[in-house]
């Protein structure tokens, strides 16, 4: 592995590392004497760095706006003279012969020129995300969430929206290969032919397939007939991001495997025992449960709003909304669950030692569940032990809320096992040679099974190594055959939501690379080589369906909805016992350490490494790109003397000091990241990264945290180590300084105390804000309300809200997907040229060591008085008669002064010619097809900026005037509030007062940011409320 | 020594400068006068087509509406290119064996699409809906000329956004009724020939362009001329 050595591009060498000081009690003593709440980004701006004030007087950071490559002094005269001689023709070229081709027949329902949608699901590791795709002459452009499915009511997550570049990415695989050399299917037939007759003769003995979590009831339907032809034959599940712990979590509590459904609508009081429920797909249902839950602290109906408490050893976005939030050591969390099982009335289970502010805040956490039996929900994190598991489901046993806020239902995953006791099966097989055929269905598990087990050298024990995968990974190398295996929008599937909703995956495009399905490859076992994935899953729900006559109708209708109406689990009535419950193991040592291991906020389990908008994604806490960190404590940082994220005199990168983890012997390097708010003595790893055969985009990214992931204990262990490597130093690309908005209060906060006593509470600085004088506004800005015609039909507004908003960046993708935003590149980042045109800010108030934080999303304001149109010397950004304000690629020259005028900074330049993916040209072919061709592609010297998914605005205007009608409130979505789980999102027409974004906007807590600089957004942000516990003193204890 | 330049030279120079000067704006002029011409535009030149098809045989001759081909001009932005299977409608029965239309027979037969020639070929920055221009009134002929006698098709107007703009700014001048966009015949009111249209669901008359654009406009509710030249009506 490359992280090792000194070759490691990320690495460099300790004299180019200038520390920069930073002490947490010099910080705490400026917090101490700051009035008022003050909100912070970094830690260095917390410190007052000189380097943070050079960061703020800038547009770009770091170089961004200077000419940093070679060029040569001749080869720029070159260029200049030539530039010379060509100014002005350009608007003269003569546009190329372009040619159509019409279709030879044309597919009825096809209309050249408007998208046609449809339904689909996405398989993510054991359950479905229901999708609707946008298809434009039936390439797949844009992933939606299927409105009319209770898993996404029309929201999905990041990984959803990031998977169509996944179809396109040029690095998938494209040919089957044998011994590492091109094949073909033919060949790959005949000797898998061969195989499976060989296999038969023998019962299938040696026989062992190897898959993730599937929920795909066909694919279960083929592995039962597959295993009565083969009884011998085994099938065994690997994820590295798994639901062991859960699941025996649920045979410790109910004695079985059983999926937990959560209500969080009917929960006035949440208590998150290291669940991060908000933050991603690896919590099943987090669509679903972010919108139940955010809809309960809206305020829209009533004063009433629901409580959120979190203990939690990583901080996640989840922790970031907690009204009370508990930093803890991963090994505390079960403490905690004990102590408050006692407290609450679990029978058998007595409290262990806690300091003061622990038992300060479990005490009133028991009194305020006690206080709302059956309307009350603890909900135990997927990656806790067993036993939080088992006891916080006893506590809603014990607190009346099963059937209430929780129930239980079968597993939606087909045949659950515990990965970890399947993979360990699977390698003492192949170690004791009894494994002569392995089949590998996706997956990688030679570079993310448990290190300890050595998963490579058994599996090379084995006599016959076959691997499907979209990709050539690490595994490949060590297989036989490999074969290209398809996307889940190339072939046909199905799939169970975390409700137990069946779904038809139904395909959008043929295979690209004549890849195979899962479940084209169990046909073959069941003598059907060559049957179609689309005949193997009709037959299934054929013998499901006990109408032969209805039966087209009934699969039409349910692959036109999307899923198979009423088909959702019907809950279980089970009550959680704690009588096995194990005694807590101990931890011990205080000069060791504890380790999290963490799936990666953006590429997963490095599923996704190779797919550039979700490296280009800041992770929602630290911020980094393209690269995994070591989160420890502020408190640890300054305890090991490490330098600050110290940004360095040439503005370059944002160098870190290495920190040597060794777990159990085994040693990786990794860039410490100082978290605000991660507990102290424990550090957190996150996985996925460090692949070396990812592909352009990934290989060579971060550090590969599975060479010290152990088979037991997954999540959490004791007794690591860390030392310094005062030698070394790890190049980062942070995006949380950039783009700052000077010292300008953006997030206006108030507890639901202080909100109730004053409504206004947003509005305190009322001189600072411009008056609505109508037509006598003093601005030396034009008028645009005096001026005739403007705004006087549609006014477009949006609305943020900061109460809903949990940081999850989906919209950040959603909007690269949906206006083709290119992707630049780590280094590029490092120099502030980071093109997302909405960015989600994240900030902190109070003490480093536990502080509230609060996630901003920032878009284009679409400014009345917008200062970036009077600069611009080519009017290449103009106001349109609906307030937006208008960017003209094509006349833009980019002189960049617009962007120097943004007080926001949510203009983005094309600094050199971008793509979508690092590593390809322009003209990358499979790139092409994926664009949105209802919007341009912005090439070099240009200058870009969300425009509210103008393309949206004009289709359903169009469409509107053909039906005679105004445009209709919620008609328009743009592509961010369509993802939003939350729903944090609003936009539609302001003049419009019924409109759900104008009752918004003339709500007490709405406000405009940096309302003092008299630019009248259209944008504005309603301001957050929390809701703390007024017996637990502040919102933020102290571990 | 000798002077090296003759006294005449400096009437020269001073021409030189107003000649530089002349020199200089000729050649803007030139220059903007050839990114309007045809060659640049294409405009009055029929590129070479895989087959010579002649709208003025098929939409002035035998009278097929445009919509037979062009399907799609009323839903979408695009107007549409008929498969090679809407030709074969009629040329599976008559002209079977014309060897000017074997391209059409290979492609049915080898379903391979005909690469027809783009005519009317806006840049990718801009965004052209046909659907809502036939829905407010502009007829097929505003844009695309007399399309019914053109043997071989070409671009009758330049499609340059000083153009689109003649338009946008005062679309008055080219509306008319809707039951008249596809009719390729159809004469601008004039006191010879006036025009009956519905207003209002009164039946009137008129017999000015200019009162008749004014009062479509009205009907057909248009955005004002400030809202349809705003550059997001066309640049996304």
């Amino acid at each position: 592995m490359s992280n090792n050595s000194d070759s490691n591009p990320n690495l460099i060498s300790a004299d180019q590392i200038k520390p920069a000081s930073m002490e947490l009690e010099t910080v705490r003593k400026k917090l101490a004497e700051a009035k008022g709440p003050k909100y912070w980004r970094t830690l260095e701006e917390l410190a007052d760095q000189k380097a943070f004030g050079d960061l703020l007087e800038r547009e770009f950071p770091r170089q961004a706006s200077e000419w940093v490559d070679p060029v040569s002094r001749r080869g720029f005269l070159k260029l200049a003279g030539a530039s010379m001689a060509l100014a002005g023709l350009a608007g003269c070229t003569r546009q190329p012969l372009e040619q159509i081709l019409p279709y030879v027949r044309q597919p009825e329902q096809l209309v050249p020129g408007k998208p046609i949608f449809y339904a689909t699901a996405m398989p993510f590791h054991g359950h479905a995300l229901p999708l609707l795709v946008e298809t434009h002459e039936f390439r797949p452009t844009k992933i939606e969430g299927n409105p009319m499915h209770a898993a996404s009511m029309g929201a999905t997550d990041l990984f959803a929206q990031a998977s169509i570049l996944n179809l396109y990415d040029p690095d998938r695989s494209t040919t089957i290969t044998y011994m590492g050399e091109g094949s073909n299917w033919g060949s790959f037939a005949i000797a898998f032919g061969a195989e499976i007759r060989a296999r038969k003769a023998l019962q299938g003995a040696g026989v062992r397939f190897l898959t993730g979590a599937v929920s795909s009831p066909t694919f279960g339907w083929q592995m039962k007939q597959v295993q009565q032809a083969f009884p011998q034959s085994k099938w065994h599940r690997w994820d590295p991001v798994n639901r062991d712990n859960m699941r025996a979590g649920s045979k410790l509590a109910f004695g079985g495997y059983y999926d937990p459904i959560y209500k969080f609508e009917s929960a006035a009081i949440v208590v998150s025992l290291d669940a991060d429920f908000l933050s991603g797909a690896w919590f099943p249902g987090f669509v679903r449960y972010a919108r139940d839950f955010m809809n309960g602290r809206k305020l829209d109906k009533g004063d009433e709003m629901n409580r959120l408490y979190v203990a939690e050893s990583v901080p996640s976005t989840t922790g970031a909304k907690a009204d009370h939030r508990l930093p803890l050591r991963p090994s505390e969390v079960e403490t905690i669950a004990r102590a408050l099982a006692a407290k609450v009335g679990v029978g058998g289970v007595t409290a262990g030692k806690l300091n003061e502010a622990q038992q300060a805040w479990v005490d009133a956490v028991a009194a305020d569940l006690s206080a709302h039996k059956g309307k009350c929900l603890v909900v135990p994190g997927e990656f806790q032990s067993p036993a939080v598991y088992a006891l916080a489901h006893a506590i809603n046993g014990a607190l009346g809320n099963v059937g209430q806020t929780v129930s239980y239902i079968d597993p939606v995953e087909v045949d659950p096992v515990e990965h970890g006791q399947s993979i360990r099966e699977l390698i003492a097989d192949m170690n004791a040679g009894k494994v002569e055929t392995l089949i590998m269905i996706g997956g990688n598990p030679v570079f993310n099974a448990p290190v300890d087990l050595d998963f490579h050298g058994a599996m090379d024990k084995v006599k016959l190594r076959i691997q499907f995968s979209s990709y050539k990974n690490e595994t490949t190398d060590h297989v036989h055959w490999h074969v290209p295996e398809t996307h889940y929008l190339e072939a046909w599937s199905d799939g169970h939501a975390y409700d137990g909703t069946a779904s038809v995956i139904q395909p959008m495009i043929a295979p690209l690379y004549d890849g195979k399905s899962a479940h084209e490859v169990l046909a073959a076992f069941t003598d059907q080589m060559g049957a179609s994935s689309h005949d193997v899953v009709q037959t299934y729900w054929k013998s499901q369906h006990p109408n032969a006559a209805d039966f087209e109708t009934w699969w039409r209708t349910a692959v036109h909805d999307g899923f198979v109406a009423g088909s959702a689990s019907v809950a279980k009535p089970l009550s959680a016992k704690v009588a096995g419950l194990p005694a807590q193991a101990a931890v011990s040592g205080s000069d060791t350490y504890e380790i999290s291991f963490r799936p990666d906020p953006t590429i997963y389990d490095g599923t996704f490494i190779n797919n550039a908008w979700l490296q280009e994604t800041p992770k929602p806490l630290s911020r980094n790109t393209w690269d995994n960190v070591a989160m420890i404590s502020p408190a640890m940082a300054t305890a090991w003397k490490l330098n600050q994220l110290s940004d360095q005199n040439d503005h370059q990168s944002d160098n870190q000091r290495v920190l040597e983890i060794e777990i159990q012997g085994r040693k990786v390097e990794v860039p410490y990241w100082p978290q605000p708010g991660h507990p102290d003595g424990a550090i957190t790893l996150f996985l996925g990264y460090g692949q070396t055969k990812a592909g352009r985009v990934g290989s060579g990214t971060g550090y590969d945290a599975y060479k010290v992931r152990p088979s037991a204990n997954q999540y959490a262990l004791a007794g690591a180590s860390a030392k310094v490597l005062m030698d070394k130093g790890w190049d980062l690309a942070v995006t949380q300084g950039h783009f700052t908005m000077e010292d300008r209060e953006p997030v206006k906060v108030a507890t639901l105390e202080e909100f109730l006593k004053n409504k206004n509470f947003a509005h305190e600085n009322k001189d600072e804000e411009p008056q609505d004088d109508g037509d006598k506004q003093e601005s030396l800005y034009p008028n645009f309300k005096t001026k005739e015609n403007f705004y006087q039909k549609y006014a477009w507004g949006m609305s943020i809200d900061l109460n809903s908003c949990v940081g999850c960046q989906a919209c950040a993708v959603a909007c690269q997907a949906e206006n083709n935003i290119s992707v630049v590149g780590k280094e590029q980042v490092q120099r502030g040229r980071e093109m997302q045109w909405i960015r989600i800010d994240a900030y902190y108030e109070g003490d480093p060591a536990n502080p509230s934080m609060y996630f901003q999303p920032v878009n284009c304001m679409q400014c009345e008085d917008a200062p970036c149109e009077p600069v611009c010397p080519v009017g290449a950004t103009t106001h349109s008669t609906e307030g937006l304000n208008d960017m003209v690629y094509n006349r833009c020259v980019g002189t960049r002064y617009c962007s120097n005028n943004c007080p926001y900074k949510v203009r983005r330049f094309n600094f050199f010619l971008f793509n979508s993916m690092p590593g390809t040209d322009w003209d990358t072919p499979s790139l092409k097809l994926g664009r949105n061709p209802d919007v341009t592609i912005r090439s070099r010297g240009v200058m870009e900026k969300c425009t509210y998914c103008v393309q949206r605005i004009t289709q359903a205007r169009i469409a509107s005037e053909k039906e005679d009608r105004d445009v209709r409130d919620g008609e328009i979505k743009t592509a961010c509030e369509q993802v939003c789980p939350t729903g944090a999102i609003t936009f539609g027409d302001i003049n419009n007062k019924d409109s759900a974004v104008a009752k918004i906007k003339s709500g007490p807590r709405n406000y405009q940011l940096l309302a003092e600089l008299n630019t009248r957004p259209r944008t504005t942000y309603v301001a957050a409320v929390r809701n703390p516990n007024p017996k637990l003193a502040s919102g933020t204890e102290k571990a | 020594m000798a002077q090296i330049f003759h006294r005449s030279a400096n009437t020269l120079a001073r021409a030189s400068i107003l000649g530089v000067v002349l020199l200089l704006s000729a050649v803007g002029a030139a220059l903007m006068e050839f990114q309007r011409s045809p060659y640049v535009t294409t405009q009055h030149i029929a590129p070479e087509q895989p087959i010579p098809f002649s709208h003025q045989h098929h939409a002035g001759g035998l009278g097929l509406d445009c919509r037979y081909c062009h399907t799609s001009v009323e839903d979408s932005s695009f107007a549409g290119i008929p498969p090679t299977k809407t030709c074969m409608n009629c040329h599976a029965q008559i002209w079977t064996s014309a060897a000017m239309l074997e391209p059409i027979r290979y492609s049915f037969s080898s379903g391979e699409s005909l690469k027809w020639v783009r005519v009317h070929d806006l840049p990718d920055f801009v965004y052209f809906n046909h659907s809502i221009h036939i829905a407010k009134g502009v007829g097929c002929y505003s844009c695309h000329g007399q399309v019914d006698e053109m043997p071989l098709m070409y671009a009758e107007n330049t499609l340059q956004m000083e153009w689109c703009l003649n338009c946008h700014r005062q679309p008055e001048k080219f509306l008319r009724p809707k039951q008249e966009v596809f009719n390729m015949k159809y004469q601008q009111p004039s006191p010879e020939s006036p025009v009956d249209v519905m207003i209002g669901g009164e039946k009137k008359t008129f017999t000015s362009q200019l009162m008749l654009g004014t009062a479509l406009r009205n009907e057909y509710h248009l955005r004002t001329s400030q809202d349809i030249t705003s550059c997001s009506t066309c640049h996304r």
